[in-house]
């Protein structure tokens, strides 16, 4: 049969969305790199990346990324699996209390962490009672508790989703082929977690990178991220589209990178499980 | 009887491949009104896509499909006086019973309700689904929705219907009724139903001409009996019941040798010293004493099936199968006999000698087998 | 090992909703320190209401946000449509990926790459301000679609093939078909990503701030605008409002999800899914 027309071209008003709203402005961050503020060819910009403070603040964010990834999966896995092995009444209960934070918008929490964090805030006041005080606010150690507040649920959620489908059967099988309960967790699921850890990195990991509000209110602006970097030569004082528009290419090739080694590890780990197959 | 009505679809030639692989090959097929055909064969014999050439949903590469002396080949299917019941029924799940069947009422523009709601009754009545009109069809059972199926696809008074292994989901006992009551909605409707199965069974006892496809190519067109007792080559004497299929020469009309002995038999006209395939079906294989036999041999399994037993004898190498109501123990040398009308020669094709010896046979083997011809799609 | 993992579950738990508890109880203050509470009292919530611009800005964010739900939906749905009945696999593939972008890329990127567009294509015709609620409602609908096309295509996939065929059989023209069959079938993924695409745009902040002008804030941007000066506890008030409305919301949805107890279980792991895949775009 020949095809209808709105089989033809029901999806070309979102391909041509996509090439004009997609594709097109990824170009422009491109051509924006290569170019001064004359219009003229240049990779000066690219060259200037390479000085050491911008150095600096590439390896800051990807530290500070890294370690709130960390501290997200160290928290989220033992949190799903125990999600996971409740029952089903249960587990929409707290699917539903892990999502709720998510809809209150991150400005407004950023800004209660401050609250709390301060050296007159909440934590301190309690400390206080006790005469003693801790230095939080405008510390590393304060962005980290931004980001994982923000994004922990991104790493529960998919990693929970990957447990919760793992059948009680097998587990049940693991046990009756002499597996202890340690060897059930090692040996049956971890292997099978494995996919929603990975997406659960990934989620946390590339906000985390980008992010330019928390640092700034949890920070102090005492050390600079990517994010705020990028953003104060878009929406500031001083701006200059071109350097940004090198940042950002950087900043998204770096993310494409360590997305490309994630996606080698689902794949080999695809691969592995067909040939058992 | 049909072969008398009017012609009402002609395939001409038809042609179809997906992504380079030839589906049907070169397929002619005249249907009548008032007839009951179904095409029979295994999975991935092209029976399936035949049927969506009629019904509009494939256009062939190659070839014409005329209606009623029309070509339609670029007719859509929303414009052929044609209607389907699909394999999985495909019920629309948004839309309740009497919805569901009133649904080409309504696409046509029937604004009397009153009339919607007598036909739709009528239907209800006809497949013997009254009371059910405000049911959801996802609360109905297999045979329940099967019917409303059928329903919803004859509500439009159709010439033709297509039935795509309708009955391929349901359990034994209801595809039984299922047959019987299909056939007599056929008869009592006159509409042309046109079926696909790939239950020889099935085909056999509902069918007023039986299409056997294999490999995208028609083996054998004719009546039940016809393809039954005349099967044309060793694929359709094998795929039809069961079959022992005999390497024979031909000696002259009336005379054909096998397994080392000259037997008398009702063909003719295949020449002198043709070699043939001899198709005995084991039911028609008498067991009599070692000594009067026209052959003998030892047997090599006996399984009891209720109304016979299925014994499985080696003759000379060659293992038949043979069933018989009167027991014979296994191990033991008997004698077979077989009459002239129970001898069927066939000349050679591309399956001879793939068929037909029971040396490998097991019921498993055969049921595994069956299974997985439904996976067509 | 039950008593640990309680206590585990309840740590978390107050590290989750410790933020939320502050903002709630500072919204009631009746001083004006967002750190130490005073007394309580609604001064600002009377004092958030009287507030022309947060509710101007709460006005606009519900028209953006409901626009390009509206758009994102159409255009997310006649494209999942496509892509579904596409049989080259290449261009299938192509598309999809393209799609999937602004997903997996950063907001931060997603903003910048659409308001470098806009500026170049602004001072190109020589537009004096080239960004405006045209500008805010393109970059929304953009990063709507994925998830619109990502919730609808499941759906489609569920679909029988023969569904479709049987309209057409029973003399539906494809047009028909598609809106008296296909539409009502697909319409629980439609509205998954209606709602997704509501809820998204209605929360963004990154990628709203590269893209709106000085003529057009909405809620979140007025509000990081207010925390640049100073804050009080009427933005903690109005928080508190719109956390009110989304635990109604939620409350609501999840009620009305037992109806569909049949598959409710695969329900909730696609929502899930894609709720976790947010991660990327909401923040």
């Amino acid at each position: 049969m020949k095809k209808s027309f709105l089989e033809r071209a029901s999806a070309y008003p979102h391909i041509v969305w996509s090439v004009l709203f997609i594709i097109a402005p990824l170009i422009f961050v491109v051509y924006y790199t290569f170019t001064d503020a004359d219009g003229a060819f240049t990779t000066e910009n690219i060259a200037r990346l390479f000085t050491s403070n911008y150095v600096l603040i590439f390896v800051n964010s990807v530290c500070l990324a890294l370690i709130a990834t960390v501290i997200c999966l160290v928290i989220a896995y033992p949190l799903a699996y125990i999600f996971s092995r409740m029952r089903e009444k249960w587990q929409r209960i707290m699917i539903l209390l892990i999502m709720i934070p998510l809809w209150m918008n991150f400005l407004i929490t950023t800004y209660s962490w401050m609250t709390i964090l301060e050296d007159t805030g909440i934590i301190n006041s309690i400390l206080s009672v006790f005469g003693l005080s801790v230095h939080m606010i405008n510390t590393p150690g304060a962005v980290v508790v931004g980001m994982v507040f923000c994004f922990l649920p991104y790493m529960i959620l998919p990693i929970y989703t990957v447990m919760s489908g793992i059948d009680e059967k097998l587990l049940e099988a693991a046990s009756d082929l002499g597996c202890s309960g340690w060897q059930r967790l090692t040996k049956v699921v971890m292997p099978m977690s494995l996919s929603g850890v990975i997406s659960g990195i990934t989620m946390v990991f590339v906000p985390s990178i980008s992010t330019f509000y928390i640092s700034q209110k949890l920070g102090g602006g005492t050390f600079q991220l990517i994010g705020d970097t990028i953003e104060s030569y878009f929406v500031g004082t001083a701006i200059n589209y071109h350097f940004g528009a090198a940042l950002s290419l950087v900043l998204m090739i770096l993310i494409l990178i360590s997305m490309a080694v994630m996606n080698h590890y689902t794949d080999a780990e695809e691969t592995e499980r067909r040939r058992i197959k | 009887m049909s072969m008398n009505g009017k012609k009402l679809i002609e395939l001409r030639g038809i042609t179809k491949s997906f992504d380079g692989e030839v589906v049907l090959d070169n397929i002619s097929l005249d249907i009548y009104e008032d007839e009951f055909i179904t095409l029979l064969g295994p999975s991935g014999c092209g029976k399936t896509t035949t049927l969506r050439i009629i019904g509009g949903f494939e256009s062939p590469d190659s070839g014409d499909v005329f209606f009623d002396g029309v070509r339609i080949n670029d007719t859509p299917p929303y414009k052929r006086h044609i209607n389907t019941v699909f394999q999985r029924y495909a019920l629309f799940p948004h839309l309740n019973v009497y919805e569901n069947i009133a649904f080409g009422l309504r696409v046509a523009k029937v604004k009397d309700d009153g009339e919607i709601s007598r036909r739709v009754r009528e239907m209800l009545e006809m497949v013997n689904l009254k009371g059910f009109e405000r049911r959801h069809v996802t609360t109905l059972s297999g045979g329940q929705q099967q019917r409303v199926a059928i329903a919803r696809a004859l509500i439009n008074k159709p010439r033709v219907l297509l039935l795509d292994e309708p009955l391929g989901a349901l359990d034994l006992k209801l595809r039984k009724d299922m047959q019987n009551e299909l056939k007599n909605m056929q008869k009592r409707t006159g509409i042309t139903f046109i079926y696909v199965t790939h239950d020889q069974e099935e085909a056999l006892s509902m069918s007023d001409t039986v299409v056997v496809m294999n490999g995208g190519s028609i083996m054998q067109i004719g009546t039940p009996t016809d393809i039954y007792n005349e099967p044309k080559n060793a694929y359709v004497a094998d795929f039809i019941g069961e079959s022992n299929i005999v390497d024979g020469v031909m000696l002259d009309d009336f005379s054909v040798k096998m397994s080392g002995q000259t037997f008398v038999c009702v063909d003719k006209g295949f020449g002198k010293d043709t070699p043939v395939d001899v198709v005995v079906r084991p039911e028609d294989v008498d067991v009599v004493s070692p000594e009067s036999g026209m052959l003998r041999g030892k047997v090599t399994s006996v399984t009891f099936k209720g109304v016979h037993y299925e014994v499985i004898v080696d003759i000379g190498g060659f293992k038949w199968m043979i069933q018989t109501t009167d027991y014979v123990a296994p191990d033991a040398v008997i004698g077979i006999d077989i009459e002239p009308d129970a001898i069927h020669i066939m000349n050679k094709s591309e399956y001879s000698g793939m068929f037909g010896d029971y040396s490998s046979f097991s019921d498993e083997l055969d049921a595994l087998s069956e299974n997985s011809e439904e996976e067509e799609d | 090992m039950k008593i640990l993992s309680r206590i585990y579950l309840i740590l978390v738990f107050i590290f989750l909703y410790a933020p939320i508890a502050v903002m709630i109880l500072i919204s009631f203050n009746s001083g004006e320190s967002t750190t130490e509470m005073q007394g309580l009292s609604l001064y600002w919530y009377r004092e958030m209401l009287r507030d022309s611009a947060t509710l101007e800005a709460l006005r606009n964010t519900l028209v953006l946000s409901i626009s390009s739900a509206v758009i994102s939906t159409v255009v997310g749905t006649l494209a999942a449509v496509g892509i579904h009945k596409m049989r080259n696999r290449f261009m299938r593939g192509a598309v999809m990926s393209v799609t999937n972008i602004p997903m997996m890329n950063p907001d931060i990127v997603t903003g910048i790459s659409l308001m470098l567009l806009f500026v170049f294509v602004g001072t190109l015709l020589g537009l004096e301000s080239y960004l405006s609620f045209w500008t805010l409602l393109i970059a929304h609908v953009t990063f709507n679609l994925p998830y619109v096309i990502l919730s609808v295509l499941p759906k489609l996939k569920q679909m029988d093939k023969n569904i479709p065929e049987a309209a057409l059989d029973l003399g539906c023209t494809p047009i028909q078909s598609f809106f008296k069959v296909e539409l009502p079938f697909i319409m629980p993924g439609v509205v998954t990503g209606l709602i997704m695409a509501f809820t998204l745009s209605f929360d963004d902040f990154v990628i709203s701030n590269f893209t709106s002008g000085s003529s057009f804030e909405t809620l979140t941007i007025h509000i990081y605008s207010m925390i640049k000066k100073s804050v009080k506890p009427d933005i903690y008030a109005l928080s508190t409002l719109i956390f009110a409305a989304v635990l109604l919301l939620l409350v609501v949805y999840n009620m009305s999800d037992r109806s569909e107890r049949a598959d409710a279980k695969t329900e909730k792991r696609r929502t899930l899914r894609f709720r976790g895949k947010e991660g990327g775009a909401a923040k």
